[in-house]
């Protein structure tokens, strides 16, 4: 009993890891290429969660059609985003870069709680809705297939940055802008693509995390809880990000069951906060982050 | 002629506070405006401006540690809460008196600081914003479940303060020490920028590596700065909870840590003049907005459950216009019209 507990709450912890990780992918993305922190990564991904939830359901379109439509939509608002709003900030300082993405980050919850009211939403999940068992748990089968379709999506990821033009560009653009300018790769470009990459990787997450819980318009601040798995991991590096990601969810699931009848309720939300605290101490890059070398 | 900032020539003219005659007469006039506010505006104009006393106090602590010390903190709402449960337990269920209660909330938040400020000596850039941002939800969960001490949701009810025996208990009476207090803050924060103290924060923002090279104690400056600034943040929460009468756990959410970071970007970083003006406005910008969202709420019902919203999308795009076209803020507009008229009409 004891232990079918233990593994229901590892793999919803999982599945919350896998959202996690795909929103800290995004994050690390976005930093990696264009040294921009994108505090709006949570609220693309409740927009692209909602934005689907219109297609499929006040549209009434089938759920792949309507995914597909919304993958599309936020493609081409991150573009618009980047270009419009993100660019121009390229290269000022951190804070005023933050405050920024901060700033696009309230327009868009604004935007959302404008249009879709702050009442909690079911999602159309397309999974069916009974548990399944696995080896002795009842496991949401929502859940488990947002950690296989993570682990997918991320393995595309890693071969697209390894093996296709594009990836390399991006790649090659993150470790060095102005070496990238002068070897031909349309620096600008890859600005715009790692937004809509992270956007579409963000709606992916959002909806995949509306499947398993519910609609609402504080998802962004579910999603912040992304940023202690950047820190855990070290906030440029992509591995990183995903491990960052995986432990937080089950850290969180676990310490939430288990820690709550001595801490008091909401652990569940506190937890991530606290493991960066402690990371912070212990090694101030993260994990796996590079450590800065500043030369005066 | 006058003599501006703009041409200093010697030391002592730079180290003036108030750069020309005109600078002081205009200051002595605004101070008579405000010692008179509360006699020709409405009670409703009056608790207006202690909100807008409380916000400046606020973001002059928030422009000590960001905008001098180049610490940018997304927890400050959380230092002023601190502050402001502190003032508020003391004063409802100790009796504490509101001239030691201020005090000590403004202390006990400095602790805090210091609590934040030995971890973050070693965190740089985003590192630091996220684990201020990790104190701030750690805050902001410790008020909220702490139900013994701070009632959560019910929030604690704070007596009225009571000084040298008058019962401040309307919005006037308690307006003029909201104004000391904020004059105090203000000429206490000039003063500091022009120290000594304050050129070791500046030098600290700008390179601090090189700093400390030339002999600037970066962890006691820095652990400083933190201290400073949020005794400074204590002093406007336990403040903001005599004004309001009545705080809760959503009165010093994450959402105010962006609020105030707002209003010292929006009024210009890393000045005292900048930090006020932001404050004032961002404090006037939702009453515009209320102003605004009133008739339409009434003219659209659907909307009216989530013309909050309408807030949250304003806030986000005066920030991001700012930021997009006038980085240094309000104070920038100012010094650029300043710059634009002053030799006019030669000015190219």
């Amino acid at each position: 009993m004891g232990f079918q507990i233990f593994l229901q709450l590892v793999i919803t912890g999982l599945a919350w890891g896998s959202v996690y990780a795909c929103i800290a992918l995004g994050f690390v993305l976005i930093f990696k290429a264009t040294d921009i922190f994108n505090f709006a990564q949570p609220e693309l991904m409740m927009l692209g969660a909602y934005l689907a939830f219109t297609m499929i359901t006040m549209m009434k379109l089938p759920f792949v059609l309507g995914f597909f439509i919304t993958l599309v939509l936020m493609a081409i608002i991150a573009a618009l985003l980047e270009m419009s709003v993100v660019r121009p900030m390229v290269g000022e300082m951190h804070l005023a870069v933050i405050m920024v993405t901060l700033g696009l980050a309230n327009v868009i919850r604004g935007a959302v709680g404008l249009a879709w009211g702050y009442e909690e939403l079911q999602f159309p999940s397309p999974f069916p809705q009974d548990p399944i068992l696995f080896l002795g748990a009842a496991v949401n089968q929502a859940e488990l297939y947002t950690i296989l379709a993570t682990a997918i999506l991320l393995t595309i990821f890693f071969i697209f940055f390894k093996y296709s033009a594009a990836g390399i560009s991006i790649r090659a653009t993150a470790e060095d802008t102005t070496t990238a300018f002068l070897m031909g790769i349309n620096v600008k470009r890859v600005f715009t693509v790692s937004w809509v990459i992270a956007a579409v990787v963000a709606t992916i997450a959002g909806v995949f995390l509306a499947s398993f819980t519910f609609l609402e318009p504080i998802m962004g601040f579910t999603g912040l809880r992304a940023l202690p798995a950047i820190i855990l991991g070290g906030m440029d590096s992509v591995p990183g990000a995903i491990i960052g990601g995986l432990i937080i969810g089950v850290a969180e699931n676990l310490a939430g069951f288990y820690l709550e009848p001595y801490l008091g309720s909401g652990m569940k939300e506190i937890t991530a906060y606290i493991i960066v605290l402690i990371v912070m101490m212990i090694r101030p890059y993260g994990l796996f982050g590079t450590k800065e070398i500043e030369r005066v | 002629m006058a003599v501006t900032r703009f041409c200093v020539r010697d030391y002592r003219q730079d180290l003036r506070i108030f750069p020309s005659p005109a600078a002081k007469i205009s200051l002595a006039l605004l101070f008579l405006f405000l010692l008179v506010l509360p006699y020709f505006g409405g009670t409703y104009l009056v608790f207006v401006a202690c909100v807008c006393g409380v916000s400046v106090i606020g973001a002059l602590g928030l422009n000590i540690l960001t905008g001098y010390t180049g610490q940018i903190s997304l927890g400050h709402a959380g230092f002023m809460g601190i502050g402001a449960y502190t003032a508020a337990v003391l004063a409802a269920k100790a009796g504490f008196p509101f001239w030691a209660a201020l005090p000590l909330a403004g202390a006990l938040a400095a602790i805090a600081g210091l609590v934040v400020g030995v971890p973050a000596l070693r965190l740089k850039g985003l590192y630091l914003v996220v684990t201020t941002l990790a104190f701030q939800f750690i805050i902001e969960h410790v008020i909220y479940h702490w139900e013994s001490l701070t009632q959560s949701d019910k929030g604690i009810s704070v007596p009225p303060a009571e000084l040298f025996g008058w019962k401040l208990d309307s919005y006037e009476s308690f307006y003029y020490v909201i104004l000391v207090l904020a004059v105090a803050t203000a000429v206490f924060t000039k003063n500091l920028a022009m120290s000594r103290t304050g050129r070791a924060f500046v030098a600290v923002r700008d390179r601090d590596i090189a700093a400390e090279i030339i002999g600037v104690n970066l962890a006691k400056y820095k652990i400083m700065a933190f201290m400073v600034s949020s005794f400074i943040a204590g002093l406007a929460g336990a403040l903001y909870a005599y004004l309001l009468g009545l705080i809760g756990p959503d009165h010093f959410t994450f959402h105010q840590s962006v609020l105030y970071i707002a209003m010292i970007i929006v009024g210009g970083m890393g000045t005292v003049l900048g930090s006020i003006v932001g404050a004032v406005f961002m404090v006037l910008l939702p009453e515009v907005i209320n102003a605004i969202s009133g008739p339409i709420a009434s003219a659209y019902p659907v909307l009216s459950p989530r013309i909050g919203a309408v807030a949250v999308m304003v806030y986000g795009f005066v920030i991001i216009f700012f930021l997009l076209f006038e980085p240094d803020g309000l104070f920038g507009i100012w010094i650029k019209l300043k710059r634009y008229w002053k030799p006019w009409p030669f000015s190219y």
